[in-house]
């Protein structure tokens, strides 16, 4: 990363060093460096992993659920279609959940599929996908909150520990030892019953209480291994300032702990928020979360009847599909931040060769969350 | 080691002490007051009480007397829960203690089967896959893996419940024995004793069947990726040149060191699972710890949901306790304690 810099930093004129500047680069050359470094070697080791590809296509998917989809969708409301409606009413070809109409387009008149509850409606009449659609807003929102929470607090209090050391360190240890003890569930159910958070950043903070925990320990012994290594300790020779040196030296090489435990803090908070809106112990007024969708159809009976069976189905597919954008997200941008398959590609797009692949063990809990 | 086994049991102490102080926190600022609360339901209940008499009993079920010091209500609470009184459930009408008394050995029974069913299927997955890296197999059982594990568990449990459940009916639905069956271990009387235990077993196999299904996944790819990691280390090499048998270098060297990280993960797994327990029961209508918390708190039952919470938690703590002083007896390497990481 500090090649780029370096010619520009050289002192220009005085003096026998000014022939140095010979070598500098154009503005147009080093913004091309900059966008090279920065957008196309990561996109091109991203596409050179199927994992991270499908990854990234499901994530780039739900953002655009999450941003436009309200627009394109019609507002769920009561009773705006049959009463359980089933999905795809009538099957593919020639059913009643689709219409070959024509629209209006600029004043001339085009072909147009009509499309009517694709996915069913629920005992209300209202659209299942309609509801799952309007929900995912606020589901990022959710999952964003808790991940910034989680990143900024774990990785500030792990560097510091894993920094400082001493006392401070051993204070800090003590309590991500504690908070990482206390079972998540009982705690959040109190806390929820205490606080009742119907706003998503509320909720994402509140639900990510504990996940800064596990972040900050993974960070710390990181930081542990990185604060012996020559170059920080020519840093602190030069006299830069612990911050600096902890912003510039330290954060960039324990980017991909933070990318991998920054999602996991986002699944964790997806799973504990349906699961307790499925319990029915968070409140809501309206269709919030998948999680609400669980158990206003688990409540209706979607067990006991094939009716509304779609009901229940489609909130899970949408949170198994979301979880699995995250973890695969994150092994792609482990390969994206990590320094030796980095250099290989933005050397060359091919190559994938013999890097260790062991990442999904990182990215894998033991199944220890809800 | 000496001073290892005193930091460690310090912290333990120091976290409980942390726990237990923070249920206190909690109980006294928990929305509508409980004690208000209880109170007004017993004025109602019981007209003709005294005012003492009422004052006493509402300290008798929160563990907490409101008209004392704060200081005093605190050590009140606290050798309170050192005698094992964690107050009186209101929703239950009975001792707290009694209540998840009954309810805990059925959640450590199901739960324990259940992570040593994951464990053992993980691991050997896990050692099945870093011995054929690479290959389709390989691929293939990451990738289910990595499907497995982005499932939340209540999901899988909704579908086995209603795939296994309802739809086939091959497996019950709720409770943990059925209700024919006298709960009975004697070794006097075999047949009701086996019939009791194969009903439990019957009873709690969607349960076990679902923590598997979404735990497995993971264990398998920690334990793959500690393989691997082991399977390049020199001494493997070493081992080989010495011409040893196939056998020995997978079970004594490979399986050996490669179990080992994952042996505290056991411990804490077991802690947070069941503190995630919670979902699970609720879904199987199993009445265990978690299902008695869910319960307290939509009824909002104080005693019951602080006591649980302080249960789980020390259970948490002291796994985690156990797991810190045997780990230096089962891995010579760590004897010396101090911050592995």
């Amino acid at each position: 990363m500090s090649q780029g810099n370096q010619s520009e930093t050289q002192p220009v004129g005085s003096g026998g060093f000014g022939t140095v500047a010979d070598s500098s680069l154009s503005r147009g050359e080093r913004y091309r460096r900059v966008l090279d470094l920065w957008l196309v070697a990561p996109l091109r080791v991203v596409w050179n992993d199927v994992r991270a590809r499908i990854g990234a296509a499901l994530v780039v998917g739900f953002l655009v659920m999450g941003v436009v989809g309200p627009a394109l969708v019609a507002e769920p409301r009561v009773g705006q279609a049959p009463l359980l409606v089933g999905p795809f009413e009538g099957g593919l070809v020639g059913g009643s959940w689709y219409e070959v109409t024509s629209t209006s387009l600029f004043g001339v008149s085009v072909p147009w599929v009509a499309v009517h509850w694709p996915l069913g409606t629920d005992n209300v009449g209202r659209g299942i996908l309609e509801q799952v659609v309007h929900a995912t807003p606020r589901m990022l929102t959710m999952i964003t909150t808790a991940g910034l929470f989680v990143t900024v607090l774990g990785t500030s209090v792990g560097a510091l520990a894993g920094y400082t050391g001493g006392r401070l360190d051993q204070l800090l240890s003590t309590l991500i030892d504690i908070v990482m003890t206390l079972p998540g569930l009982p705690l959040l159910l109190i806390l929820v019953a205490l606080l009742e958070p119907k706003s998503p950043v509320v909720l994402g903070i509140v639900l990510s209480l504990q996940g800064w925990a596990g972040m900050a320990r993974a960070i710390r012994s990181q930081v542990l291994t990185i604060r012996s290594t020559s170059y920080v300790e020519a840093s602190q020779a030069m006299g830069l300032s612990t911050p600096t040196i902890v912003a510039k030296e330290i954060v960039p090489n324990i980017m991909p702990f933070v990318m991998i435990n920054m999602v996991n803090a986002m699944r964790q908070v997806i799973f504990a928020s349906v699961g307790l809106y499925f319990l029915g112990l968070l409140p809501f007024s309206e269709v919030v979360n998948w999680g609400v969708m669980l158990q206003l159809a688990y409540s209706n009976g979607g067990l006991l009847t094939v009716d509304a069976a779609h009901w229940l189905l489609v909130p899970m597919v949408a949170i198994i599909l979301l979880s699995m954008a995250l973890i695969l997200f994150a092994q792609g941008m482990d390969r994206v931040f990590n320094p030796r398959v980095r250099a290989r590609h933005a050397e060359t797009t091919e190559g994938s060769g013999d890097e260790p692949t062991d990442t999904s063990a990182r990215t894998a809990s033991l199944g220890g969350e809800l | 080691m000496f001073g290892y086994f005193v930091k460690r049991t310090l912290q333990a102490v120091f976290t409980a002490f942390f726990v237990v102080t923070l249920s206190f926190v909690l109980v006294r600022l928990m929305p509508g007051n409980p004690a208000d609360q209880l109170r007004g339901q017993l004025i109602r209940n019981n007209p003709d009480l005294s005012q003492e008499e009422i004052n006493r009993r509402v300290a008798n079920y929160i563990n907490i007397d409101y008209s004392q010091p704060l200081h005093e209500q605190y050590f009140a609470y606290v050798s309170g829960i050192l005698r094992g009184d964690l107050g009186h459930s209101v929703s239950q009408n009975a001792p707290v203690s009694e209540i998840l008394g009954q309810a805990l050995p059925w959640t450590v029974f199901a739960f324990s089967v259940a992570i040593l069913l994951m464990f053992v299927l993980g691991i050997s997955l896990g050692a099945v896959m870093a011995y054929n890296e690479g290959s389709r197999f390989d691929v293939s059982t990451t990738g289910l893996g990595i499907v497995l594990n982005s499932t939340p568990n209540y999901v899988t449990a909704l579908l086995f419940l209603y795939v296994f459940g309802f739809t086939l009916g091959w497996f019950p639905t709720s409770g943990h024995i059925s209700s024919s069956i006298v709960p009975i271990v004697d070794p006097f009387r075999p047949v009701a004793t086996a019939q009791f235990v194969a009903s439990a077993v019957y009873h709690a196999s969607l349960l076990v069947a679902t923590v598997v299904i979404t735990g497995f996944g993971g264990v398998a790819l920690a334990m793959r990726g500690n393989s691997i990691q082991v399977l390049g280390e020199d001494y493997l090499r070493v081992a080989r040149l010495r011409g040893l048998s196939d056998t020995r270098i997978a079970l004594r060297y490979v399986a050996r060191n490669a179990v080992l990280p994952m042996y505290t993960g056991l411990l804490l797994a077991f802690g947070a699972i069941i503190g995630g327990s919670a979902i699970l029961e609720q879904v199987f209508t199993y009445p265990g710890l978690g299902y008695y918390i869910v319960a307290a708190v939509e009824a909002r039952d104080y005693p019951l949901m602080m006591g649980g919470f302080v249960l789980i938690t020390l259970g948490v703590v002291v796994g985690a306790f156990i797991a810190d002083l045997t780990y230096g007896l089962v891995d010579p390497r760590v004897s010396t304690g101090g911050d592995a990481s």
